[in-house]
């Protein structure tokens, strides 16, 4: 895909957006130098950004992220380097934002200087076999409440609609419909569909505009 | 596989209590159970129930005793800390004889812990959970279709024995995603004639009420709770039987650590080790026949938990220490390694502790 300076990863939590954050930020390596990831999810307590930390750290990928990611201190703390994304012109970075409408109020506090700028992209990750986003209408619905939270619009949706490790490729298959009514709706492209290796596998070349993921889906 | 939706354990609860009929949730965030208020809080408004988020936990299981007076189905949901807040008003409950679902995502202990997962409640949630005599149902889920059903279950055990039923999961229970079928039976409604509903000058009025002015009284209702509990007991211990048939070592665990151990019973079972799982469902009432059939047939009982213990005395208890009992066991927010179960099974077979 074509980065901008700034990639926004947003969805309702369990979308899958930290996976995708993070095989976008080993694609955005691929063709830029300074490259970064900033983990702004002060909701989810458990499953972070952090969890790939030895591998992004192999891959030259900063990682921003609150040092109480992942330990005890039950503290929905913002990391005190996040700053770099909005001062550092020479930086490239993909931001994992919070689950929901209570997630996405963290991002308000760099997203008036992300409006100033203006090169970034907002992309808006959906699951339709997520029971809070299982319509086109209660996604969309998700959506502008992030988007109400954290003063930033989407620019365009991933399709990443899947039930975890059972997923099959006919599951993929029936979400495009949804993701096409999201679209039409919200008068946003699709960016495209992301699945992992074994269901790219079993699609075979069935769906344009396919996405996969490089790292594995945990649990 | 269309019939599915992806779900954390948190949100299958949520979701199957709806289902079960409760319109009516009370809590207080606290992590690792804060998606069961979240989801809560985004369905009830819809489906003209009730989410409130009380001032206290102790404001929130207050709340329940209330609804559970007019015969509703309500449930509150907290973790490790916060369930020993709602202590009293358990306590109450079961005074009471009222029905209600309480959940417990457990994290690590004792005092404020951590936020990792831990099954470090067991004691508390199976031995009653705040003074007086008493117990609850407590009902174990090991993935997150059973967090669902056994949700549905534990609002139909309730109603039927006018008791608590607690569903005593852990963190990683609740955090962790899989596909789940909501589509299952509901139990038929029960009626509740006890009920504070109004008279309508019809009927004497209905009391609900904890407290008893002659202890004569108060000794004659805890023998009755007894008989009820006695006949739980009998009729509604659950257990899942994993390889038993011609195991020589049994694994006993439940929940997330249940998962861990059949992972480790399967490669033991590839070395040609013959070990299987006994994983009680049913935490109280404990399954009691199934260990003591058990305990004629094996040398050894491996307890694996999420604690520094617990379970394992019950599993001596009902096997009368037959053969011995011994644990392999993480603590504080730690979760056992298949590795180190498979270290202990391979001990057993070995000879063991005597």
């Amino acid at each position: 895909m074509n980065f901008s300076r700034i990639t926004i990863i947003s969805g309702h939590y369990g979308s899958g957006k930290t996976n995708i954050a993070v095989s976008l930020a080993y694609d955005l390596k691929r063709i830029r130098e300074k490259v970064a990831i900033a983990d702004i999810d002060i909701v989810n307590p458990y499953f972070r950004t952090k969890d790939n930390e030895q591998q992004l750290e192999n891959a030259g990928i900063r990682l921003i992220c609150s040092e109480y990611a992942n330990s005890n201190v039950d503290i929905p703390a913002l990391p005190q380097d996040m700053y770099a994304v909005t001062d550092d012109k020479e930086l490239h970075s993909i931001l994992d934002v919070g689950g929901d409408e209570r997630g996405a109020l963290a991002l308000g506090r760099i997203s008036p200087a992300i409006r100033e700028e203006n090169d970034y992209q907002m992309l808006y990750v959906v699951n339709k076999f997520r029971p809070l986003t299982k319509d086109a209408d209660s996604a969309i619905e998700v959506m502008r409440e992030i988007e109400a939270a954290c003063g930033l619009k989407f620019t365009a949706i991933i399709n990443n609609s899947n039930l975890g490790a059972e997923t099959m490729a006919d599951d993929v298959i029936s979400s495009l419909n949804y993701a096409a009514e999201i679209s039409q709706k919200t008068n946003l492209p699709v960016l495209f569909t992301s699945v992992n290796r074994s269901v790219a596998e079993q699609l075979n070349g069935e769906i344009d505009n396919l996405y996969v993921m490089e790292i594995e889906t945990k649990l | 596989m269309a019939d599915k939706v992806l779900m954390k354990g948190n949100e299958a609860i949520a979701e199957a209590a709806i289902i079960a009929g409760c319109r009516h949730y009370f809590g207080y965030p606290i992590t690792p159970q804060t998606e069961v208020a979240a989801y809560m809080a985004k369905r009830m408004p819809k489906i003209g129930g009730t989410f409130l988020q009380a001032e206290s936990e102790i404001a929130a299981i207050n709340m329940v005793y209330g609804v559970a007076a007019t015969g509703k189905r309500v449930m509150t949901s907290s973790s490790s800390p916060g369930i020993s807040l709602k202590g009293e008003g358990i306590s109450y409950l079961a005074g009471a004889d009222l029905p209600a679902l309480i959940v417990n995502v457990q994290r690590g202990g004792p005092g404020l812990g951590g936020i990792q997962p831990s099954q470090s409640d067991y004691f508390q949630a199976t031995k009653g959970g705040a003074h007086g005599d008493f117990h609850m149902i407590v009902l174990a889920p090991d993935s997150v279709q059973e967090m669902a059903e056994l949700t549905v279950k534990g609002f139909d055990l309730a109603d039927k024995y006018r008791m608590t039923t607690m569903i005593l999961a852990d963190g990683t229970m609740g955090q962790m995603m899989e596909p789940v079928s909501l589509d299952f039976e509901v139990g038929e409604k029960v009626e509740k004639p006890w009920a504070v509903t109004g008279t309508k000058l019809e009927r004497e009025h209905n009391i609900v009420n904890s407290l008893f002015l002659k202890p004569e009284e108060l000794e004659k209702t805890n023998f009755e709770r007894y008989e009820k509990y006695s006949y739980i007991e009998e009729n509604e211990a659950l257990c899942e039987e994993y390889m038993m048939d011609d195991a020589e070592i049994c694994v006993t665990a439940f929940g997330i650590a249940a998962r861990v151990a059949k992972n480790a019973i399967n490669e033991a079972r590839n070395q040609g080790i013959k070990v299987g799982l006994l994983r009680p469902i049913t935490l109280w009432p404990f399954p009691k026949k199934q260990f003591a059939a058990a305990a004629d047939k094996v040398k050894q009982f491996i307890s694996v938990e999420l604690s520094m213990g617990q379970m394992i005395e019950d599993v001596r208890l009902a096997t009368e220490c037959k053969v011995p009992v011994t644990l392999c066991n993480r603590a504080g927010g730690m979760i056992p390694s298949p590795e180190q179960v498979l270290e202990a099974i391979i001990k057993a077979n070995n000879g063991g502790d005597k």
